[in-house]
């Protein structure tokens, strides 16, 4: 026995970077929210990027550790408090046997994830340990985290090994974390970068504007599925009926309603309303740390200044790899 | 290279996918192109290609921008400047159209679906018999007749958007939706037919039940049926089908 869980909280899910290769089958992609947090707190206790994690929900999970664990928290500040102190983030820490992590509420975001060292272990289901909750597939028994549910945690590696070494030795006082800053936002008001649409050109030119210049509230509902905004309706400059056609996590796309729809990790595989525009994938992770009621200004940016920005991130991944590696041999 | 694949044109999906479209409207001809592409896409993967859905007149190809670039920094051809992702990308899939024979046609599976029609597990069989001023045998007995197309798989793992029902028995979706369809059930909405995989709610016309099990997620592929399939309904008796889930248990 590894990790149980006291509680819960609102939706506490296994999660990885997502199940890919049977979207043609219907099946949806899943995955972490905030994918630059998740491949963070997965690199800072030594494991595989892609490895499976845990993805809190805004508040009330309890979990307690049965041995001796190293985690790393990471993604929006949910007020983690570890034995009734302020538990430290963007880094990796010892948990002792019998210890107790608590997410108590929202300050900043929405989500956080919590890396194990070994990962976390469940099966693998078509290649992914992400939870796909409809289909009752993957992740915990393809299902939410319950009180009382008991996780293992897999086998350790030599970078698990090493950084657990390191961080024993250093009086469990880690004088690094991870400047997160340049990956992912917290705040509440945000401006999100957005590529035209594959539809953009169908709605009129008053829509066009609007979508552009006024500002989307986040509606309370904003799930794993998909964020429903609200703001200026949008319409089409003449009316149309679309076939079915795959769609990708950040697609926004407008129903009759005229109000935006972004896609997100549960998103259906294919859709047929009208998609005016698209958030670059480099804004993903903010969008996904955004609570009903954050204030969202879309920006047009070109396809090309999105390909950089995502070059960009990877680079700032690429630095906290070779950063984590130097701990690993010089510690 | 077929000349009839010259005029296609590909849009971006955002940075990590793009919309191959290969004309316009549900037709058989255009589902062969879809198909060749999928087909040719599968069997020679380009570097940092992750999958592809094909859809009734285009297919989503998905990629990751990065390995892309990292391949063509790589290898690249020595140019003034380094292609972006996404052209990159499109160059891969302009190669693998040049390559494609759509005058080869893609071998199709005919896949029976036997379904126990009317009763407690077709409500709406009675409904739609009387929209059409005929009886529920002739309903069942035109359901059976034509064989159906899936063109694509979306909306739920294994849910088929199947072409060629007969539209004699096209009927409009109910008015007030069920809030749970069962697993299996057979419905009709306007001129399509289709089966449920998973629970869901719907506002289709449920004329029957298979036994089959549309969603497979411990095998690959995961679902009973694939866009290209064809497929034939078949009219079971309620033995027959209490002796298949009897079997499957």
């Amino acid at each position: 026995m590894t990790i149980r869980v006291l509680n819960g909280g609102l939706l506490t899910t296994v999660q990885d970077l997502g199940r890919y290769g049977a979207q043609k089958y219907g099946v949806i992609a899943s995955g972490a929210m905030d994918a630059y947090s998740l491949r963070v707190a997965n690199l800072l206790v030594g494991n595989q990027e892609n490895e499976g994690a845990l993805e809190i929900t805004l508040w009330g999970t309890s979990l307690s550790f049965e041995r001796e664990c190293m985690i790393a928290i990471t993604g929006g500040d949910l007020l983690a408090v570890l034995d009734g102190e302020k538990a430290p983030t963007w880094r990796p820490l010892l948990v002792r046997k019998g210890s107790v992590l608590q997410f108590k509420s929202p300050v900043k975001g929405c989500r956080a994830y919590v890396a194990i060292a070994g990962g976390i272990a469940v099966p693998e289901v078509m290649g992914s340990k992400s939870t796909y909750l409809r289909a009752g597939i993957g992740g915990f028994r393809g299902r939410a985290l319950q009180k009382n549910d008991v996780l293992m945690c897999g086998k350790s590696n030599q970078s698990n090994l090493s950084l657990w070494n390191a961080l024993s030795k250093s009086d469990e006082d880690v004088p690094w974390a991870v400047n997160y800053e340049a990956l992912v936002s917290l705040k509440q008001e945000q401006l999100i970068r957005v590529i035209r649409g594959t539809d953009f050109d169908r709605f009129d030119t008053k829509s066009q504007t609007a979508f552009f210049s006024q500002p989307y509230h986040v509606t309370t509902h904003a799930d794993r599925m998909g964020y429903r905004m609200e703001g200026t309706a949008l319409s089409l400059a003449a009316p149309d009926e679309l076939l079915s056609e795959g769609v990708t996590k950040g697609t926004v796309q407008v129903p009759p309603s005229g109000q935006p729809i972004i896609l997100m990790a549960d998103r259906q595989t294919t859709g047929g309303y009208p998609k005016i525009g698209q958030i670059i994938s480099a804004d993903l992770s903010t969008m996904a740390q955004l609570q009903p009621k954050a204030k969202v200004h879309f920006q047009e940016i070109s396809l090309e200044a999105a390909e950089r920005e995502l070059l960009r991130k990877e680079q700032v991944i690429h630095e906290i790899k070779m950063g984590i590696r130097f701990k690993e041999l010089y510690s | 290279m077929s000349h009839s694949f010259t005029e296609i044109d590909i849009k971006p999906l955002g940075d990590s996918a793009l919309i191959v479209q290969l004309g316009e409207g549900i037709t058989p001809s255009i589902h062969q192109k879809v198909r060749a592409l999928s087909t040719i896409l599968e069997a020679q993967p380009f570097k940092g290609f992750i999958e592809s859905v094909p859809a009734f007149h285009n297919i989503t190809v998905y990629y990751d921008p990065v390995a892309v670039q990292q391949n063509q920094s790589k290898y690249g051809e020595r140019t003034d400047r380094l292609l972006t992702s996404f052209e990159a990308v499109c160059q891969e899939i302009n190669k693998l159209l040049e390559q494609v024979d759509e005058r080869k046609e893609a071998e199709a599976r005919l896949i029976e679906i036997p379904v126990l029609y009317g009763g407690e597990y077709g409500p709406d069989l009675e409904a739609v018999a009387a929209f059409h001023h005929v009886s529920a045998e002739e309903v069942i007995q035109i359901h059976t007749q034509n064989e159906c197309l899936v063109y694509m798989i979306g909306f739920a793992p294994g849910f088929p958007f199947m072409g060629g029902m007969d539209e004699r028995i096209a009927t409009p979706r109910r008015e007030n939706p069920r809030l749970a369809i069962a697993p299996g059930s057979v419905g009709i909405a306007g001129k399509q037919t289709g089966v449920y995989p998973l629970e869901t709610p719907g506002g289709w016309q449920i004329i029957g039940r298979t036994p089959l099990e549309l969603f497979r997620p411990d095998s690959f592929p995961p679902t009973l049926l694939q866009a290209g399939d064809r497929v034939r309904f078949v009219s079971m008796s309620s033995e027959e089908y209490k002796a298949y889930k009897e079997r499957k248990r």
